[in-house]
């Protein structure tokens, strides 16, 4: 108890001392903010973001992204293609086909999914993809789609984990997620070191929650607005997120929230209309676009790294939008109302399918139909820049390809991408916040007073994570995300055999027809 | 076909007046009253994280408030009456769950108020009242 005590108070200190450098060196010395903590971070990061994105000896390959994939594929394996056999039953339990009306008014399969789908749907689908296609070229496509797929059986195990062994509070309430599940899960299989993994897990989580979750999306969306309106200071547009954040999550300001939410869904569709049109509009490019996403797939097209380069940009930019297996998707899922945890697992599995196979590919295609990849008319091969990136039609990069992509069709369209980027970085930046406080209540408690301390530090981030572009930083995030995701598959690996035990007890009394259909 | 009337009762003085004429005529008719509460809710609107994980513990105060704020009086008035009185409190979509309660309940008919504002937004979405005249498989009064 004491050991953990001082784990508890050296981890208070740690958070404290980051939180108090950012800040004091943005009030300070405005000017070298970037400088400053560039250099804090990069000092003592380094080593870590370093191990994280290490290639495997012998290759360009990071092991984190190979880590992700045979998750991925041993859980489709295991699961026997899990996200095959059962979409039809995922469908008709979001649709609330098997709901009892006598639970209405408690959360249902589909807010939970739409909930944890607005955590996820966002910067990644709008500028991960380009990042990725400029570089892995089209073939990146093909394996992001296969990443996406393998995916969702990541996603089935963690989420049905996440209900499982969530813990429900007298009062009511829920705190679900993967450092319940392991912590539970290995005590109930007798496995040691739950404990260790779990509160290891809650700290890559705070870390990945104020980093992708929180600084990478404040600076891509300042990016974007002063791509709209001219170079302007950063940290303005820090303080009106952070005055708006803080106002839904300190101050309980839930309209907002709810406002934001109902109009997110709109241009996801938005988005979703534009692409399709945009594809329909040039029906005639869609299949040599697919041969060049399968040739590109297996060839490279005289992109760096050749096919392995097409192959682990699609990986690496997959895994980032969906996701799956980094566990933050449990945590969101672990509120709904349900006596059989697999339902929820389930249902999770559409998030990667509609995320990855269905928005992102739908970037990808609009940006490959719409020919903003040049390539050389001779030889049929990219033409690529001094930084090893493919050269676009307008010498645009990350967003700003997109942003191009659709503007070659409709004009007006940049703007409407800049509404939807802002609102998608700050329904993302909600999510986060919570995912965040929950591992922080985790390793501190539940209480007032510790919420108030994390919710208070995230909104200090977000000014200093639009203020300046600092590269480390967001490096350090990333690895902190992936991290996430090292932890919670090691817990996944060893509580898989709970989920199947769970998913043929339910797949035999649902073919019995032990759960009634109210619709 | 039971001898009993829905009241839809949300405590407004609409609703109110719906249960006077309800009670009116089961002088008359010895029908038994089942006061109708539903609570707006729709399984497919947004909630954020927190709402999501505080769900429950919500619903359990809003059922708690609406039957002790509501539901409890008017029971209590009507029983102090001598009229046979049940009560029922759902979450959904309002018209749709009075529809529900009136089948399971084989009920004789729907007694609803209105509020006898035409807005614009009753013009464009339709009221309760109105939406139940139109669907209710049971006859509906509408009490102005």
């Amino acid at each position: 108890m004491l050991c953990l005590n001082k784990v508890r108070l050296a981890l208070i200190a740690a958070f404290a001392m980051l939180a108090a450098q950012a800040a004091h060196s943005q009030t300070e010395a405005a000017q070298t903010l970037d400088q400053q903590v560039n250099a804090i971070f990069a000092a003592s990061t380094g080593w870590f973001v370093n191990f994280i994105f290490a290639p495997i000896p012998g290759t360009n390959v990071a092991w984190i992204v190979v880590w992700l994939v045979v998750a991925a594929s041993v859980f489709t394996i295991y699961f026997g293609f899990i996200q095959f056999r059962v979409w039809r039953h995922s469908i008709h339990l979001v649709s609330g086909k098997y709901s009892d009306p006598n639970d209405a008014g408690e959360v249902s399969h589909f807010q939970a999914l739409v909930t944890a789908l607005s955590g996820t749907v966002g910067l990644g689908n709008i500028a991960g993809v380009a990042v990725a296609v400029t570089i892995g070229g089209a073939g990146a496509t093909f394996w992001m789609i296969l990443a996406g797929l393998l995916g969702m059986a990541s996603k089935f195990t963690e989420c049905t984990l996440g209900v499982k062994y969530r813990n429900e509070y007298p009062n009511g309430t829920v705190s679900g997620g993967p450092m319940y599940y392991i912590t539970k899960g290995f005590a109930e299989r007798g496995l040691p070191g739950g404990k260790i993994l779990a509160v290891l897990f809650a700290i890559f989580c705070v870390l990945g929650s104020l980093g992708g979750g929180n600084m990478f999306q404040a600076n891509q969306a300042h990016q974007q607005l002063a791509g709209v309106f001219g170079d302007f200071p950063g940290w303005i547009t820090g303080l009106i997120f952070a005055a708006v954040v803080f106002a839904v999550i300190v101050g309980g300001i839930k309209s907002i929230a709810q406002v934001t939410e109902k109009i997110v869904p709109f241009m996801g569709i938005l988005y979703f209309g534009a692409a399709l049109i945009i594809i329909l509009m040039n029906l005639d490019r869609v299949v040599p676009a697919f041969g060049e996403i399968i040739n590109g797939a297996f060839t490279g097209n005289g992109v760096v790294g050749g096919f392995f380069g097409a192959l682990i940009q699609g990986f690496r930019r997959a895994a980032f939008s969906n996701e799956a297996g980094v566990g933050s998707a449990a945590i969101a899922h672990s509120a709904v109302r349900t006596k059989e945890p697999i339902t929820e697992g389930f249902v999770s599995l559409m998030e990667p399918f509609i995320d990855t196979v269905v928005i992102c590919t739908m970037t990808a295609l609009v940006i490959v139909i719409t020919g903003q990849l040049t390539t050389d008319p001779a030889t049929g091969l990219y033409l690529l820049g001094e930084d090893g990136r493919i050269l676009t039609a307008t010498g645009a990069t990350g967003v700003g390809l997109t942003s191009a992509a659709f503007a070659s069709a409709f004009s007006w369209f940049p703007y409407v991408l800049v509404v939807a980027v802002i609102l998608f970085a700050f329904s993302t930046m909600i999510s986060w916040s919570y995912y965040g406080l929950k591992a922080w209540t985790y390793m501190f408690g539940e209480g007032k007073t510790q919420e108030l301390t994390f919710k208070i530090m995230f909104c200090v981030f977000i000014v200093v994570g639009a203020a300046a572009s600092l590269d480390p930083v967001i490096d350090f995030s990333d690895a902190a995300i992936f991290a996430m995701a090292v932890v919670n598959i090691i817990g996944l690996y060893f509580l898989m055999p709970i989920v199947k035990r769970e998913l043929n007890s339910y797949l035999e009394r649902l073919q019995a027809g032990q759960f009634k259909r109210y619709k | 076909m039971s001898n009993q009337y829905i009241v839809a009762y949300d405590g407004s003085p609409a609703a109110q007046r719906a249960v006077d004429y309800a009670v009116e005529r089961s002088k008359t008719s010895g029908a038994a009253i089942l006061i109708a509460h539903v609570l707006e809710w729709s399984p497919y609107s947004f909630l954020t994280q927190e709402e999501l994980a505080e769900r429950h513990m919500r619903r359990t105060e809003e059922l708690a408030r609406a039957k002790s704020a509501i539901v409890d009086p008017v029971v209590a008035s009507l029983t102090a009456k001598g009229v046979p009185v049940t009560s029922d409190m759902r979450y959904g979509n309002v018209p749709d769950t009075l529809v529900a309660i009136a089948q399971e309940a084989d009920a004789a008919q729907i007694i609803i108020g209105r509020t006898g504002q035409s807005t614009i937004v009753a013009r464009l979405f339709g009221s309760v009242a109105g939406t139940l005249a139109q669907m209710s498989p049971v006859p509906v009064t509408i009490v102005p």
